[in-house]
């Protein structure tokens, strides 16, 4: 982590804030506290903010305030940030079924890591994940945590369509797409919980500082899940740190 | 009041300024990709600026108007014709009940823009009415249009005054030069690669869209490698991958990505970018920041004051060995 913020031009309208240079959870922790305290104590001018692992893209009005004004004002926030208290996280538990049509490379995960695919799921759905950020798609997770022991590489040639829902691999990093999209991550499983609903509010289901757990569920379990998702009628289960 | 679809063209959608206040949660902005031609289009039929046009991209819609209708076309010259005659740009146009808007074919830029007084009326979806094709929300149905859908107009009050956008502020889409602020990651490549990217010219290839455009040129040396840790993407970012070409980063773009950006388009230029072709050339020149701001204020200055009435005349077709021509005569 820096020792002070640095601030970095991205054209006209945004600046870059970046707190360090490395994925770590005190940057993450720093990234969050900025994040509430410019919700909390809006700057003049700015107008929407994009959290990451190690920076905040800073969208601003240059008409409503210059470069330097706006530098100065983040500069100062940074030295009230230690009274920004987080609030405490929750466990999301997100029910997989793995393996099968559902998550056809968990076999390739297997053998490339010299393991049996019951290992790589229970290594897979025995860790909290750390939710660093969203981007990329509505609602995709950005994950921490992965064990070594299944990092797996993309595969050479990409998927053009990875239905929403799918569990990946890429390198060390697991995720879960949120909607259709072409990818090269490899599949071990799917879920049947929606990540994005964009007639819900929030549109999205996952927070940023929150954890994410994997559950192995049956098919029979995946097809009622899925019916009441359609239904409307299906709530992910929550663990407070405090009942965990 | 609303607007008949009878051919939907190539990409026709609904679009406004965007999607704000929810980049945190991954969610594109969407919009227009001419915020120039659509602030225009707005003010022309006496919208405010935030209302919903339509966004026709290379090859044009056919249109019916249902009712009586004030409706302005910006943006890239697609060709507009009124019940087959020659509609003129960048001003109010009345039309009436049962006339057929529509195009036939590019004669500058890429993308038109439809304004109808009262606003392309379809939900808002949190806060805009943007079509996020991807996303597959906002706009209608959050997809494109089609032969049959019917859009609906919002109501207008009275009837404004005709006006046309001043000659000399009307865009010059042909330009080549793209005016960009270094950064914010600058850092990860060489002076050379630096000095390339400034100096040669660039291609837009086939693969560019409203979420990218996809250059092809001479290759932009990196100095750290091209990974940084993933972070938020500005609109006009460039990216630059391992493959050393870049790519601008426009509306539909992902809200966070691990390239290095060598730089960010200026915001007024945004909308030049947004009327390239594939085949056409860029070259990118350096401001500094000051400069960018400065510009961008003089810009939205601009947009604000682009306006004056509409020359009072009468229009005539006139036919002279066989060619059709759309003759306005106007008092002296």
């Amino acid at each position: 982590m820096y020792e002070r913020a640095k601030i970095l031009p991205a054209g006209d309208s945004n600046a870059v804030l970046e707190l360090g240079n490395e994925i770590s959870v005190a940057v993450h922790k720093k990234v969050r506290a900025f994040f509430l305290a410019l919700n909390k104590e809006p700057v003049k001018g700015v107008t929407e903010i994009i959290p990451a692992y190690r920076s905040l893209l800073i969208n601003y009005d240059p008409v409503k305030i210059s470069y330097r004004e706006l530098k100065r004002s983040l500069l100062e926030l940074e030295e009230r940030l230690e009274a920004i208290e987080l609030p405490s996280p929750q466990t999301v538990v997100i029910p997989t079924l793995y393996g099968g049509e559902a998550g056809p490379d968990l076999e390739d995960v297997a053998s490339y890591n010299n393991l049996s695919p019951e290992e790589v799921i229970e290594i897979h759905s025995g860790t909290d994940y750390l939710i660093y950020m969203l981007g990329f798609t509505p609602g995709f997770p950005y994950l921490g945590g992965m064990s070594e022991k299944i990092a797996t590489p993309r595969l050479e040639n990409p998927r053009t369509v990875i239905p929403g829902g799918s569990v990946g691999i890429a390198g060390s990093q697991t995720g879960i797409y949120p909607i259709d999209s072409p990818g090269g991550w490899r599949l071990i499983g799917r879920t049947p919980v929606e990540l994005y609903n964009p007639h819900a509010n929030p549109p999205v289901l996952l927070q940023v500082g929150d954890y994410l757990r994997f559950k192995p569920i049956t098919k029979e379990e995946y097809a009622r899940i899925a019916q009441q998702v359609s239904a409307g009628n299906y709530s992910v289960t929550t663990i407070g740190m405090e009942d965990d | 009041m609303g607007i008949m679809v009878h051919n939907p063209g190539l990409l026709t959608t609904v679009q406004d300024a965007g999607r704000f206040g929810y980049q945190h949660i991954g969610m594109p902005t969407a919009g227009v990709m001419d915020f120039f031609a659509y602030q225009a289009a707005n003010r022309l039929v006496g919208n405010s600026s935030g209302e919903a046009v339509l966004e026709c991209t290379l090859v044009g819609p056919t249109l019916e108007f249902t009712e009586d209708a004030l409706v302005a076309v910006t943006g890239g010259d697609l060709s507009p014709q009124l019940d087959g005659m020659p509609l003129p740009m960048w001003e109010s146009c009345l039309v009436s009940r049962g006339s057929k808007l529509s195009f036939q074919g590019v004669r500058s830029g890429a993308r038109a823009y439809i304004a109808v007084a009262g606003g392309i009326d379809v939900p808002l979806v949190m806060g805009s009415r943007s079509t996020y094709l991807r996303g597959k929300l906002g706009g209608l149905e959050g997809r494109k249009l089609r032969q049959g859908d019917y859009l609906p107009v919002g109501k207008t009050d009275g009837r404004p005054s005709l006006l046309r956008v001043k000659p000399d502020c009307i865009p010059d889409y042909s330009r080549e030069t793209v005016r960009v602020v270094l950064g914010p990651q600058d850092d990860y490549f060489t002076s050379e690669g630096i000095k390339t990217f400034l100096n040669e010219t660039y291609e837009v290839t086939k693969n560019s869209d409203r979420m990218g455009y996809r250059l092809t040129g001479p290759t932009i040396e990196h100095g750290k490698g091209a990974d940084i840790i993933s972070d938020g993407i500005p609109l006009g970012g460039i990216q630059v991958p391992g493959h050393g070409e870049p790519i601008i980063m426009m509306v539909d773009r992902q809200t966070t990505g691990g390239y290095p950006k060598i730089a960010t388009v200026i915001t007024p230029d945004i909308s030049l970018v947004a009327q390239k072709n594939p085949g056409d050339r860029i070259k990118f020149a350096q401001v500094t920041l000051e400069e960018a701001q400065e510009i961008y204020r003089s810009w939205m200055e601009r947009l604000d004051e682009a306006y004056e009435p509409k020359p009072e005349g009468k229009r005539f077709k006139v036919t002279i060995s066989g060619h059709v021509y759309d003759v306005l005569v106007e008092e002296i």
